[in-house]
């Protein structure tokens, strides 16, 4: 065990991670060079697409270091993005150390901060690296400073690397053999495991990916989660090559895996504990919490024949991202759907896509809204994720909505502009911090509804990309909410229903007339948007009617080329749902949130 | 399916490239034509026509997006060359009742080599007695001389590019001749004996005022032609007007002017009795309708012969090399000058059956969509806008709908 180093990267998002353990893999010979590719642990075509990582992963690497000492290096790969920040506190809670990678030339940003103070939650010795050195732009002293003075880290201990070059990578896996704690735990004590991830594998049922903390498991073993007390038999147990690797046993210590026959992902909950039903550990690992959706939207099929392949393939979804959850909905306007709740807008971009891509769906999404509560004048509470459930406005004693408190960091120069975003979302009790001249760290206590559309873009407008944001929950709060309608040609459309604050609900309504006017095409009649709180109308734009479209001439040449032009417009048509008689683009429903037109 | 024009099936694959002689190895049965599950009415059962592109000009027009060279050092080249087209395709289609040479310029060839051209023509092709003989003229070109020789030919119609009666506006759109120039021409026809003139006129360009428009329709008017197209400029590609849109120095007019002069030609010329049958073209009536273009709008077979030409057996279309040069070569090689070719599948008919129906008043066939909701539903509801009426069954669209005819077909097609 003294032999094993358990570690993970934490970074800002493209701060060179995934090509740092790029560089660890091909350094320690787990795949041959002809079977390499970059961002080789991003297994998902999405991941590798985005550049993103959006499941944790673990891969064990032989390392012999100087002394000629052999390791059992466990890097565990963990999603970079606020929406999965559960996953990866469960993912550092597995580690004793982690590595602090920092782009030479951006410096320290939100996300570094926030993944710092989670790594230092868990009590992990962090190793400070610097990457992309070889950059002209990079700063390697004014990033030293800011170890030093931001993140309070001693800077002597910073690394420097470049992932990208290949410099500097042997140093740091010295560094993890040298510096990081050896494991401790006990192999005799009762099992306890600690799962970080698990993923579904069409064959073999869901892969629990764990850490051992104490004890030890092999195959034939039954294994007990301690959260929903199931017990289940162990199939499988071994560690991660990029491929799985079977072994007798993992034991106190060890990452890896077990495959016990569970059928769906979400039988088994990240965090959770595993112990042996034969010999149960007293009390489960501590920090387990079932995770809940933030953001919730509704997904509707654009043809009503889809509805049941969608259903179908919700379930399918279900048993590979076990923080999904769905239920049956339908709208006056869209038909039969369901409202879906996520972790966070990545989560909900994804879903999307992947319900796309692998499912070959065409659905359209409505805006996505938070959750919120309604004391009833009766005394009842009244928990909706859907505007269209907005009570009766004269039974609401009470209306609460959740908060978060945002921290952005950037440029001091910047001030000003954030300062206005911010307000202009609600912003509050705003706190400033100046650790090193020109570096600005801002919080603000703001509600979740304003930041989870296009916060962050608006951000990194306004801040020339330089700013960073972070974010967490706080609590939920009082205001003044209304629920905002739209209507088509005088008709009502339910799916863009918004709730909003009182006081910015006419700002809001001519935003959304406005961003519909832009997304919904010109048809062959005057079509009027109207913004509505109750019965008043609040704000109005209109589309006017297309008069002329049509080429002059068609003679022989020109009818093939014409044909090929409508094949291409209906290969590539949007796709759009009739909403009445008007024909609505799957993006105008998101769009409502966009506060600049494109 | 009949048999095709071209059997080998390895036509495709000589796609851009020189298509073989053993290609054409049936004739066409015309009358047993039916596309996809539509079948055509009596508009196919009709002869096929005869297009021949002439690829020189004097100049190019800043607008003009057809194929020439502006130039005639090789009208002899390509003379010999267009003969030896004529003969691979001899017994080809059958029996022609239209012939419509267009370009470039015709009317820029010298009257040996145009009359070389039709008597090869007319000696190496079949065509019925009554055919429509279209030759495309340029009014500075028609001298009294040269419209003699014309008639002599055995032309029966011509389609003179008038363009405007104003100087001004000639010159700004790159047009050799005058308002004179047009005047004298056609005047100069009718004393030949021409009994069916079409004149072209043009608008929608910035230095055009509505009153402009007016004025060149009602001159235009007053020879009482027989047939009148009114085209809107477009700015076709790798033209002078393009490169001036990009730089900025022309400005196209905006759809509402757009629709205003279209509505005015079109009101004007119905208040005369011409009948508006196709988005820009107006017949004094029903038998000045352009017998030969109407094959284009209703699958009506054609042959194209010349550079860039299109042909279409009923079943497939295939078009001939952009450049004289290429053109030629091929010829000169013993193989067809056609650079692509392909074959409609049934779906395709569908969708040129639409857009080529929103563009005349045949308009298309309701039973086209029978089984598309949604088309019905765009159908219905262009209707109840007046875009389009129900006439038994079928769809035609009204003036109005000519105005959007691109727009409609477009969501028509994309709806199933």
């Amino acid at each position: 065990m003294k032999n094993i180093r358990n570690f993970s990267i934490i970074a800002h998002i493209d701060h060179g991670k995934s090509t740092l353990a790029d560089r660890f893999i091909q350094l320690t010979h787990v795949v041959d060079e002809r079977n390499f590719h970059d961002q080789i642990m991003d297994t998902m075509d999405i991941e590798q697409e985005r550049g993103i990582t959006i499941k944790s992963q673990a891969i064990t690497l032989p390392y012999v270091n100087s002394k000629g000492e052999e390791f059992e290096l466990n890097l565990i790969d963990t999603p970079g993005h606020v929406d999965f920040s559960y996953e990866v506190s469960r993912a550092l809670a597995s580690c004793e150390g982690a590595l602090l990678l920092i782009d030479a030339s951006q410096g320290v940003e939100a996300q570094t901060v926030a993944n710092l103070y989670s790594a230092m939650e868990h009590d992990l010795e962090i190793i400070p690296v610097i990457n992309k050195i070889d950059l002209p732009s990079a700063d390697v002293d004014r990033v030293r400073e800011e170890i030093e003075v931001d993140l309070g880290l001693d800077s002597d201990l910073a690394l420097l690397c470049s992932a990208k070059e290949g410099t500097g990578i042997e140093e740091i896996l010295e560094a993890i053999t040298d510096l990081l704690p050896a494991p401790s735990g006990s192999p005799d004590e009762p099992l306890t495991a600690l799962i970080f991830d698990a993923r579904y594998d069409s064959f073999r049922g869901t892969i629990i990916s764990c850490r051992i903390f104490d004890g030890q498991v092999k195959a034939g073993d039954t294994i007990r989660l301690m959260s929903t007390r199931a017990s289940h038999r162990v199939e499988e147990v071994g560690i991660f090559r990029l491929d799985r690797a079977p072994m007798k046993s993992l034991s106190a210590g060890q990452v890896g895996y077990i495959i016990a026959g569970i059928k769906t992902v979400s039988d088994t909950k990240i965090g959770d504990t595993i112990t042996l039903d034969s010999n149960p550990a007293p009390k489960p690992l501590s920090g387990f919490r079932e995770v809940k959706p933030v953001v919730f939207s509704s997904v509707y099929p654009i043809s009503s024949e889809d509805y049941q392949p969608l259903s179908d393939a919700l379930e399918k979804y279900r048993l590979n991202d076990a923080a999904l959850v769905f239920q049956k909905d339908s709208s006056a306007a869209l038909g039969m759907g369901f409202r879906c709740g996520f972790l966070g807008l990545l989560h909900l971009e994804i879903f999307q896509e992947r319900l796309e891509r692998e499912f070959g769906l065409s659905i359209i999404m409505t805006a996505p809204t938070v959750q919120y509560r309604f004391i009833l004048t009766n005394g009842e509470t009244l928990t909706i994720d859907n505007p269209a459930y907005y009570p009766d406005p004269a039974s609401i004693d009470k209306a609460m909505e959740p908060y978060i408190r945002a921290n952005i960091i950037s440029p001091e120069r910047y001030m000003g502009v954030i300062m206005e975003i911010c307000s202009e979302r609600r912003g509050t009790n705003s706190r400033f911090n100046c650790p090193i001249p020109g570096r600005l760290e801002i919080q603000f206590d703001m509600p979740l509804a304003e930041v989870i559309y296009d916060f962050y873009d608006r951000l990194k407008t306004v801040t020339q990309g330089y700013g960073s944001f972070d974010y967490e929950l706080l609590d939920y709060r009082q205001n003044d909410l209304v629920k905002l309608d739209i209507l088509l040609n005088g008709e009502k459309v339910d799916a863009l229903s918004q709730i909003v604050h009182r006081d910015r609900a006419r700002s809001r309504a001519l935003q959304t007339c406005e961003r519909l006017r832009e997304e919904i095409p010109r048809h062959m009649f005057k079509i009027a948007i109207q913004g509505a709180i109750g019965g008043n109308i609040i704000a109005r734009s209109t589309i006017s009617p297309f008069r002329k479209d049509v080429t002059a001439k068609c003679y022989g040449g020109d009818i093939t080329r014409k044909r090929k032009l409508l094949e291409k417009q209906k290969k590539g048509k949007k796709r759009m749902k009739m909403v009445g008689s008007v024909t609505v683009p799957q993006s105008a429903f998101v769009a409502v949130l966009k506060s600049e037109s494109k | 399916m009949p048999d095709g024009f071209v059997k080998s099936t390895n036509f495709k694959a000589h796609k851009s490239r020189a298509i073989s002689r053993n290609c054409i190895t049936s004739q066409w049965h015309g009358d047993e034509v039916q596309l996809g599950n539509w079948a055509f009415d009596e508009a196919v059962k009709k002869s096929p026509g005869l297009y021949i592109h002439i690829p020189f000009c004097r100049s190019k027009c800043p607008y003009c997006g057809f194929y020439s060279i502006p130039s005639a050092s090789m009208t002899k080249r390509w003379i010999k060359a267009f003969k030896a087209e004529v003969s691979l395709y001899k017994g080809v289609f059958k029996r022609f009742d239209s012939l419509y040479l267009g370009g470039g310029t015709p009317t820029y060839l010298d009257p040996e080599d145009l009359g070389d051209i039709v008597q090869f023509l007319f000696r190496h092709l079949d065509f019925s007695s009554d055919s429509e003989i279209t030759i495309e003229a340029n009014p500075g070109d028609l001298t009294a001389d040269k419209t003699g020789i014309i008639k002599d030919l055995g032309f029966n119609r011509v389609s003179l590019g008038v363009q405007s009666f104003d100087d001004r506006i000639l010159s700004y759109l790159g047009r050799m001749h005058t308002a004179g120039d047009s005047e004298k021409a056609l005047e100069d026809l009718r004393l030949c004996g021409f009994e069916n003139i079409g004149l072209d006129l043009i608008y929608g360009f910035p230095e055009q005022s509505i009153k402009e428009w007016d004025s060149a329709i009602n001159r235009a008017l007053e020879f009482n032609p027989e047939h009148i197209s009114c085209y809107q400029l477009t700015i076709e590609k790798g033209t002078a007007f393009e490169r001036m849109k990009e730089k900025g120095t022309f400005k196209p007019m905006n759809e509402n002017e757009e629709f205003k002069y279209f509505m005015k030609a079109s009101n004007i010329l119905e208040d005369k009795g011409y009948l508006h049958y196709e988005i820009s073209n107006f017949a004094r009536d029903e038998c000045h309708i352009s017998r030969h273009n109407s094959k284009y709008w209703h699958h009506v077979p054609y042959l194209g012969l010349g550079p860039s030409a299109h042909s279409f057996n009923g079943t497939s279309r295939w078009w001939n090399f952009s450049s004289v040069r290429k053109y030629c070569e091929a010829l000169e090689a013993g193989r067809l000058p056609s650079e692509e070719y392909e074959t409609l599948t049934a779906e395709q008919v569908r969708l040129e059956s639409i857009s080529l129906g929103l563009r005349n008043i045949r308009g298309f066939d309701r039973g086209i969509t029978a089984n598309e909701r949604e088309a019905n539903e765009i159908l219905l509801m262009a209707r109840n806008h007046g875009l389009v009426s129900f006439t038994g069954s079928r769809v035609i669209p009204t003036r109005k709908g000519f105005a959007v005819a691109d727009r409609l077909a477009g969501q028509l097609c994309s709806s199933f």
